[in-house]
């Protein structure tokens, strides 16, 4: 494929696909070591009504106000849990399930009765997002990619998660070692002067950060897949912590760029028309990739469970 | 000789000035929903002693310590280390968790669990340096696990584990070593070289607190108790506290007539 082509078509949407899956992998890794992978998909379902909320006030789907919905309903999830756990004597997890998927209905249910048609905002979206429409129409080829008037026409996206990605770079690289020493222990943590609660609540508001921002451009799909599959076959790769973010990271990537292609192309190659919705293929690959780390990685025996 | 040796022979007088005990406590109240698991509890440890937290399943042992550290918070109470809040003098006191509370398939090495000891000099961002590193091979040799250094924790056995934990404390380099059953599900081996180190810290003026739940060594390993089932039973040097009665409080039905012979209890 030529610069001219790939360069207004595919570039933009590559390359937000990777940034989000990155974005969504890092805190992905201290989650399914704290056994709280689920909270990925917690978040990507509390907040379609919040976002719903917001356009339905605003008029537009701006990411202003989108993040505020998303925030919003983040809170009212937060303290509909609480109530219900208390009230109902239940455990979180139960309160948690029942304010999710409840939550969510709520979203779908306005978004079939609302008036959205004038804007990019359905169920589909929400699911898949729109990662094949970010084109770039101002590029004529590799060269736009030092054109300042025609980087201005870049898709809006693709700065906004390549900032978030950055910021959660950013969060991980400094708060690594709190990160680190109180995802293992939690007691010791405490005892060395970390601020526990803080630092597990820091984790939980990134990852809805990064869960939101990826939600607009690539959906729902993607975030969940990303913050489980390249997290955990990273972790059937390794039993080093570093050397499973590197590894994560690789997945992520590959997932993303392979997904891409694979969307594009494959039902071509196959003989058929149509591509299919890359969302779905990017998370799709991420699964196979976990399905081989959980058959052939190399460290897939669990040796660490006390013996008393 | 010890302080403490000679406080139990009378020459000097046991601290109760809050100001001298590496932790003392007062008043400490924690619960878990409606039932207080710690009572109202005064606990005064005695600088350089060796002292063993005792009482039946359930008393609140584990659930003192951590009060006493800050990593539960108590209803109400007040916890002083060297007279001082503890937030001011965290860099005095080592914790060696129970090993059951951790999940030992993370994937880090033994010598990246005790290099975690080195936090509060690293911080957040200094870079571990070959010093550091040294240190961490250090107190692995301490307790035997030099050997073992790369392994991945979850392949040592548990009696490794809990020393690789111990490596971790003395890493903190602190004044004040705190344990929770140290000595649970590990071999004899791990048993002898935790208290050969225990003892080692002890003779260099530190101060041991564990929490413990074999009756049969207290009074090898330790010169005080306290027993507590709830509320305090007893606190005290081994020789006054450690009694028939003490334990027939704090146990009630629950430690048969000839256990407690067993334990060679001096009754009186």
């Amino acid at each position: 494929m030529s610069g001219a082509e790939f360069v207004p078509l595919s570039l933009p949407p590559l390359l937000i696909g990777i940034l989000a899956a990155v974005a969504c992998a890092l805190p992905g890794n201290f989650l399914v070591l704290r056994k709280q992978a689920l909270i990925g998909d917690a978040i990507s379902h509390v907040v379609l009504p919040g976002i719903v909320v917001a356009f339905l006030v605003t008029g537009t789907v701006g990411a202003g106000p989108m993040m505020l919905g998303a925030m919003g309903s983040s809170v009212v999830a937060v303290g509909l849990i609480e109530a219900i756990r208390r009230l109902g004597r239940i455990e979180p997890g139960a309160a948690m399930g029942v304010t999710f998927t409840a939550m969510f209905a709520a979203g779908v249910l306005l978004l079939e009765q609302s008036d959205t048609s004038s804007v990019h905002l359905d169920v589909e979206h929400a699911l898949y997002g729109n990662l094949e429409s970010l084109i770039w129409l101002d590029a004529v080829g590799w060269q736009s990619l030092l054109d300042p008037v025609a980087l201005a026409g870049l898709p809006p996206e693709l700065p906004r998660i390549g900032l978030t990605c950055l910021f959660v770079i950013a969060f991980t690289s400094i708060l690594w070692r709190p990160l680190k020493i109180s995802t293992f222990d939690e007691g010791f943590a405490a005892t060395a002067g970390m601020p526990t609660t803080l630092i597990g609540l820091a984790l939980v508001i990134v990852a809805a950060l990064t869960a939101v921002a990826a939600f607009d451009a690539v959906g729902s799909i993607i975030v969940i897949a990303m913050f489980i599959c390249p997290p955990a076959a990273a972790r059937l790769m390794t039993n080093r912590l570093e050397t499973q973010i590197g590894w994560s990271v690789v997945f992520a990537v590959l997932s993303a760029a392979l997904g891409y292609v694979l969307a594009g192309y494959g039902p071509l190659w196959l003989g058929r028309d149509n591509a299919v919705s890359a969302a779905g293929m990017i998370a799709t690959v991420s699964g196979a990739i976990l399905a081989l780390a959980a058959l052939f990685g190399p460290c897939r025996t669990r040796t660490g469970a006390p013996a008393s | 000789m010890s302080v403490e040796l000679a406080a139990n022979m009378g020459t000097v007088p046991e601290v109760e000035a809050l100001d001298h005990s590496p932790l003392a406590v007062r008043g400490l109240t924690v619960s878990y929903g409606q039932k207080p698991a710690v009572f109202s509890v005064d606990m005064t440890i005695q600088p350089g002693s060796m002292t063993a937290i005792i009482g039946p399943n359930g008393a609140g042992k584990s659930t003192l310590l951590k009060a006493a550290l800050g990593i539960i918070k108590p209803l109400s109470g007040q916890v002083f280390c060297f007279g001082k809040p503890l937030a001011q003098l965290r860099d005095r006191i080592a914790y060696v968790p129970q090993r059951a509370s951790v999940d030992w398939d993370f994937p880090t090495r033994a010598i990246d669990v005790v290099l975690m000891g080195l936090y509060r000099e690293l911080g957040l961002l200094r870079m571990v340096r070959p010093a550091h590193r040294e240190r961490a091979m250090a107190c692995l040799d301490r307790v035997g696990m030099a050997d073992f250094a790369d392994r991945q924790i979850g392949q040592l056995s548990g009696g490794q584990q809990q020393r690789v934990f111990l490596a971790r404390a003395l890493a903190q380099d602190a004044d004040l070593y705190l344990l929770d059953e140290p000595f649970a599900g590990v071999d004899a081996a791990t048993e002898k070289a935790i208290i050969h180190v225990l003892s080692h810290l002890r003779r260099n003026g530190k101060t041991v607190v564990a929490v413990h739940h074999d009756l049969a060594t207290v009074r090898d390993y330790f010169d005080r108790v306290f027993i507590i089932n709830t509320r305090k039973v007893a606190e005290g040097s081994v020789e006054t506290a450690f009694t028939e009665d003490t334990l027939q409080i704090a146990y009630g039905g629950r430690l048969a007539t000839g256990q407690i012979d067993q334990l060679g209890l001096v009754v009186g």
